[in-house]
């Protein structure tokens, strides 16, 4: 078998398998118990350093809620 | 710092004129000179705003503030670009309507169209993101841009390509690649400018004080990465010589075909969609002030459209010499891509919910929704149109137009100026926009004026198609090429009206924004307050 075969062969089996599964895994581990509650505090990161960069001391102490505003 | 700036960017002007002095063909002359008289600009505007008593600012304090002062360039080089690149689209649209437009050899609609699609997209779409990437890694990860001055080369640089791009076309250099069309110098300056931002983006990543990367963030990464990627690969090409415009791509025939489609959609994919979906994902829930509807979708959303994205290409090459399992692996992942577009739209909708009396009250949000619309409809539209029966009728005919323009005008064009909006007030310490009528203004501007564009390339697309394939009872076509030609004549015209409609909307959006930054305010009744309350 010449390389183009040998390589597509190999890309239409175990790379598809591949790549599926470590797709099928992000959903899986999307949905792990306990996420939601660290999904929800992360969609809350827009609203955290509006005006100015997160000082270095304080860590980070705004990891829930609403921090500088 | 100043001094080695400016000692470098000399060098390169001397550099450049002697590429001028030496080119071997005018258009190569002609850039080479561009780039020694804006670099010797630079050095002498660098050496004379230099602070010879070095009194920078500490990079303690430094770090204590966000860099904002290139996002504000950013945001007036959009705002330039567009009102640029729509103008240019206005007038190529006549041209089709009128070919006496046509003005021989600068300005015919062969050079014009490359300079239109160029400027809207790279220009005014990649300032768009560059400005509102630097803006939101900064603002969800806590941390100042990374780089020192680093992000000023991107935006310069950005702004090169663009005008050695922009001249190019005029003078007839091009690689006849769509949407890969500047040659190889033009090409390698990007790549440095690219790699930079890409240095810059992920710097600031590295040196965030928030943990979590907030998901706006992996689109504009996936953005970065993904063009550096397709603009390397599909522009691999062997110049004729060091100093002259002419190259010849390494691939040839059915490789080189597949390879630029597999970066013209995945330009589709990850410039117009990943990086504007970054933009929806951060200042839709600001608008709104609101958390995304489900950050969980938007995780799937991302992967989903990663994952399928990069397959979808061969649709451009429905019926050609492409094997046919390319052709239908590309239609099948098309279709595919159903799932993550129309999850994604649902996110940025429903992100609203509980705050849908916004759109009465806040033509921005409207702006930001209208693009979300106009995100589900395209995104409905492309993959039907990548069926191969439909794209049997389809494919060479305006209703490809229409639908890029549903996407770009709609979804890009819409998401782009909703950010701006947001942006600008608070870039520039406003206490808010000139004035919020003229946005609204704007809003219905340029919806009816995508709604004209769209609807008539749709009738002339269709009527195209069916025009081509019309067969008579003997087996004869039933229409020569110039009738189908002289049929869309009307529909023209009314795509002409269209862009002028739009371009007046983003006319009004510049006034505004001038209007804003010079610290105006008009007075005017708040938007929504007339309604009485029900007896």
């Amino acid at each position: 078998m010449s390389t183009y075969d040998t390589l597509r062969h190999f890309a239409d089996s175990w790379g598809l398998l591949f790549l599926f599964l470590v797709f099928l895994t992000v959903l899986v581990w999307v949905f792990r118990p306990g996420s939601k509650r660290v999904y929800r505090d992360q969609a809350d990161i827009p609203f955290k350093h509006e005006d100015r960069p997160a000082a270095d001391d304080r860590g980070h102490e705004n990891r829930h809620g609403r921090g500088d505003k | 710092m100043a001094m080695a700036q400016g000692g470098g960017l000399f060098l390169i002007a001397l550099l450049a004129l002697m590429g001028s002095v030496k080119a071997h063909d005018t258009q190569f002359a002609v850039h080479m000179a561009i780039v020694a008289v804006l670099a010797l600009v630079g050095a002498g505007w660098r050496l004379k705003t230099m602070d010879v008593r070095a009194r920078d600012i500490p990079l303690r304090e430094r770090e204590a503030s966000y860099m904002d002062d290139v996002i504000r360039a950013g945001a007036i080089a959009t705002m330039f670009w567009a009102v640029i690149g729509l103008t240019v689209g206005v007038f190529i649209a006549f041209q089709l309507a009128y070919p006496d437009l046509n003005v021989e050899p600068w300005f015919n609609f062969n050079r014009m169209r490359p300079l239109h699609t160029s400027a809207v997209i790279f220009a005014f779409g990649g300032n768009a993101l560059i400005c509102t990437s630097f803006y939101v890694v900064q603002r969800t990860t806590g941390a100042r841009l990374f780089g020192g001055a680093l992000p000023w080369f991107v935006f310069w640089g950005y702004q090169l390509f663009i005008v050695l791009a922009a001249t190019g076309y005029l003078l007839g250099v091009t690689q006849s690649k769509e949407y890969a069309e500047p040659e190889w110098y033009i090409d390698l300056l990007l790549t440095v400018v690219w790699v930079a931002y890409l240095v810059v983006f992920l710097g600031t990543l590295a040196k965030r004080k928030e943990p979590h990367i907030y998901v706006a963030n992996w689109f504009y990464l996936s953005f970065i990465v993904t063009i550096a990627m397709l603009h390397v690969v599909n522009n691999l090409a062997m110049p004729v010589s060091w100093l002259g415009s002419k190259s010849y791509p390494i691939f040839s025939g059915v490789q080189d075909a597949l390879t630029q489609w597999w970066y013209g959609h995945n330009a589709v994919g990850f410039f117009l969609t990943a990086g504007f979906l970054g933009m929806m994902y951060y200042f839709i829930p600001k608008q709104a002030e609101r958390p995304v509807y489900s950050y969980r979708l938007s995780i799937i959303h991302f992967w989903s459209l990663i994952f399928l994205y990069i397959w979808a290409g061969p649709h451009h090459l429905h019926y050609t010499a492409l094997p046919d399992w390319a052709q239908t692996l590309g239609m099948v992942f098309s279709i595919m891509l159903w799932m993550p577009s129309w999850g994604g739209m649902i996110n940025g909708l429903m992100t609203l919910s509980g705050a849908w009396d916004k759109l009465r009250t806040d033509p921005i949000i409207r702006m930001m929704v209208i693009a979300v619309a106009f995100y589900g409809m395209s995104t409905f539209e492309g993959p039907m149109m990548s069926i191969k029966a439909v794209n049997s009728l389809s494919h060479y005919t305006d209703w490809t137009i229409g639908h890029v323009h549903s996407g770009a005008l709609g979804w890009v064009g819409m998401i782009s100026f909703g950010a701006v909006y947001f942006l600008v007030p608070r870039l520039w310490h406003r206490q808010r926009l000139y004035s919020l009528r003229l946005v609204s203004w704007h809003f219905w501007l340029a919806t009816i004026g995508i709604v004209l564009y769209a609807a008539s390339m749709w009738v002339s697309g269709i009527m195209q198609g069916l025009m081509w394939r019309e067969y008579n009872a003997e087996g004869f076509l039933v229409y020569s090429f110039v009738e189908t030609v002289a049929a869309m004549h009307p529909y023209y015209i009314i795509r002409g009206l269209g862009g002028v409609l739009y371009l007046t909307g983003a006319v009004i959006m510049a006034f505004n924004i001038y209007k804003t930054i010079r610290g105006d305010i008009r007075q005017e009744k708040p938007m929504g307050a007339a309604v009485e309350p029900a007896e």
